[in-house]
């Protein structure tokens, strides 16, 4: 029986010939990540189950992100009970602060996560590294306590949605447009319990930092995984990295999709999604002129390398605005030093920008550039809900970073072309 | 299983998780701290208002965003007895049903329970009971491995169970 990409790797792990949509998998994990929020709970509840030793401690990544550096005593308390597991653990892939990063940009970065791997994550966005072609999901601390403890972890196979992209991208266009536009087109739980599959000429033609961030944003469809199957680009980005032996996987042309749509890049402009849905996209010429208070770029959608030069070709001999707080995360300390070598870095900061360490911080209106009441910001991360960066009467708008460094500079949601030439 | 009944506490579509517990109370991971914010993303006074047993109604694509099982956490320890939504996200799904937070899916009871009806839920007979207005609903079974799960009081308990038992497959 023809199967989808997600369907072998699923049936690889569960020592399976093959599954089908629907039905209930035992699967093998290649690795398990947790994070300074989530972990310090699987290891509450991996402690009361009288476990001693985690399944693997090579396979067990542990980072410190979402509150790290330590924000406040709490979190640093918590920072603390996930550094002394790691410690009596002796778990290889700990990250402390000086090492860490954004986890999502960290782990493909340093070849942990590969093509045909089964990856679990208690952090929604695991669905990253779908990116390259790997099958990979968000799910809970409890969940990860389990994983810890057997190795293993119950999926339901997932039906798959396909969503092809043809023709070339317009200027200022990247993954982030790809993405806000399809949650646009089938809403924030269009791709309910769905493996999103992507496909299609453009994005072949996307640069692995692209794909990241298209997968990054399937779960804000509501889906369980984004996929993208490896191909000369993901090879690329991933020999130089990988420490073991990795598998690919293809889709059947004959497998089944519960759903397969079509779009034409080039009727995609840069897109903002508007507050307080990831679906409220639109082309940024069509919603008008809205002042904002912040810009931040950085999160583990667009805080790598390739977003930071976005960001820094529009900044470049510009002054951010001076009624704007422009914050700049590169996402991890390898994306920071790579910025530093290339001068982003003084562009930044010759344009008044604020350039602070890894960390997730303000995506999630933990710290590091939360709102007051009435502000608006701009954000090239994922998630606009209601208070997502700070204050219930605050409110965050989503786009890629060339159109955030554009509003950093005009003082308005802008697009790119307003301040350079296409 | 603890008897579900309460009052019925209506909520909309794309309830995130942000909204069940906003991200400033994640700097701890107690549940009965977490409980005091429990809905506090929309709605500061919730936990002073509800009563132990009370239920949780809301529309499609409940406990959206985040992976935190803080949410699920929250909502159990502030004494929600179960949560009935048309459709639920499925990190929350999954969150609800391992660590043992009653959820079911059921479309039309989501759409007719009104704000303060009197609801109950009996998992065993399969039956949303809506006491204000003398209405009962038909639960979907879950799949066979879910119940177990369910049966079990949550995952690791099952894992624990399928460890002594030596049988720890799923079918």
């Amino acid at each position: 029986m023809p199967m989808t990409i997600t369907e072998k790797i699923l049936a690889a792990h569960a020592g399976r010939d093959q599954v089908v949509p629907g039905e209930f998998i035992e699967a093998r994990v290649d690795i398990a990540l947790g994070n300074d929020v989530t972990a310090p709970i699987a290891i509450r509840e991996f402690e009361s189950f009288g476990a001693r030793e985690v399944f693997d401690r090579n396979r067990l990544v542990l980072v410190p992100d979402h509150y790290a550096p330590n924000k406040d005593i709490k979190s640093a308390e918590q920072c603390k009970i996930m550094r002394d597991f790691a410690r009596r653990q002796a778990i290889t892939n700990y990250f402390e602060v000086g090492q860490m990063g954004v986890e999502h940009a960290l782990l493909p970065e340093q070849g942990l996560v590969l093509p045909g791997d089964l990856i679990i994550g208690a952090d929604s966005h695991t669905c990253t590294y779908g990116a390259l072609g790997a099958f990979s999901t968000g799910v809970g601390s409890t969940d990860l306590a389990a994983v810890m403890i057997t190795g293993k972890i119950w999926l339901r196979v997932p039906e798959s949605i396909k969503i092809i992209f043809d023709g070339p991208l317009n200027p200022w266009v990247c993954g982030k447009d790809l993405i806000l536009y399809t949650i646009g087109q089938i809403t924030v739980d269009g791709a309910l319990y769905m493996a999103m599959e992507f496909d299609g000429s453009t994005i072949r033609g996307l640069d692995i930092d692209s794909r990241f961030s298209i997968c990054n944003m399937a779960i804000e469809a509501g889906a369980k995984s984004g996929i993208i199957a490896p191909d000369e680009i993901t090879l690329q980005y991933v020999r130089e990295r990988a420490r073991r032996d990795f598998s690919i996987f293809t889709s059947d042309p004959e497998a089944n999709y519960c759903r397969t749509l079509h779009f034409w890049a080039e009727e995609i402009q840069p897109q903002v999604a508007l507050p307080p849905l990831p679906e409220n996209s639109r082309p940024v010429d069509q919603i008008g002129d809205i002042p904002i208070d912040q810009v931040v770029i950085g999160s583990c959608t667009n805080g790598r390398i390739s977003d930071l030069r976005q960001a820094a070709q529009i900044l470049k001999g510009h002054k951010v605005n001076p009624n704007v707080r422009l914050i700049i995360i590169p996402a991890t300390q390898s994306i920071y030093r790579q910025a530093m070598k290339e001068g982003l870095l003084d562009i930044f900061l010759e344009a008044g920008a604020a350039v602070s360490t890894p960390t997730c911080g303000p995506c999630l209106g933990g710290y590091m550039g939360v709102l007051a009441a009435g502000e608006r910001a701009l954000a090239t991360t994922n998630r606009n809900f209601i208070g997502r960066m700070g204050h219930l009467q605050s409110e965050v708008y989503l786009s890629n970073p060339a159109v955030a460094a554009a509003s950093a500079i005009t003082g308005k949601i802008s697009h790119p072309r307003e301040v350079v030439s296409d | 299983m603890k008897r579900i009944l309460g009052k019925a506490w209506k909520y909309r579509d794309n309830i995130n998780t942000d909204e069940i517990i906003p991200a400033k109370y994640l700097n701890t991971s107690d549940p009965k701290e977490l409980a005091q914010h429990c809905m506090a993303g929309i709605d500061e006074d919730f936990v002073r208002k509800i009563s132990s047993g009370d239920l949780i109604v809301a529309g499609e694509n409940f406990g959206c965003g985040s992976s935190r099982e803080h949410a699920p956490w929250a909502i159990k320890e502030a004494g929600i007895s179960c949560v009935i939504a048309k459709t639920f996200a499925r990190i929350f799904f999954r969150n609800a049903i391992n660590i043992g937070l009653p959820i079911v899916e059921c479309r039309q009871a989501a759409e007719e329970i009104q704000p303060g009806d009197t609801i109950e839920v009996d998992v065993d007979a399969g039956k949303i009971i809506n006491h204000s207005q003398g209405k009962e609903y038909k639960i979907a079974a879950y799949p066979p491995f879910m119940q177990r799960l369910i049966a079990a009081g949550g995952l690791l308990n099952y894992i624990k169970a399928s460890q002594t038992s030596c049988e720890n497959k799923i079918s």
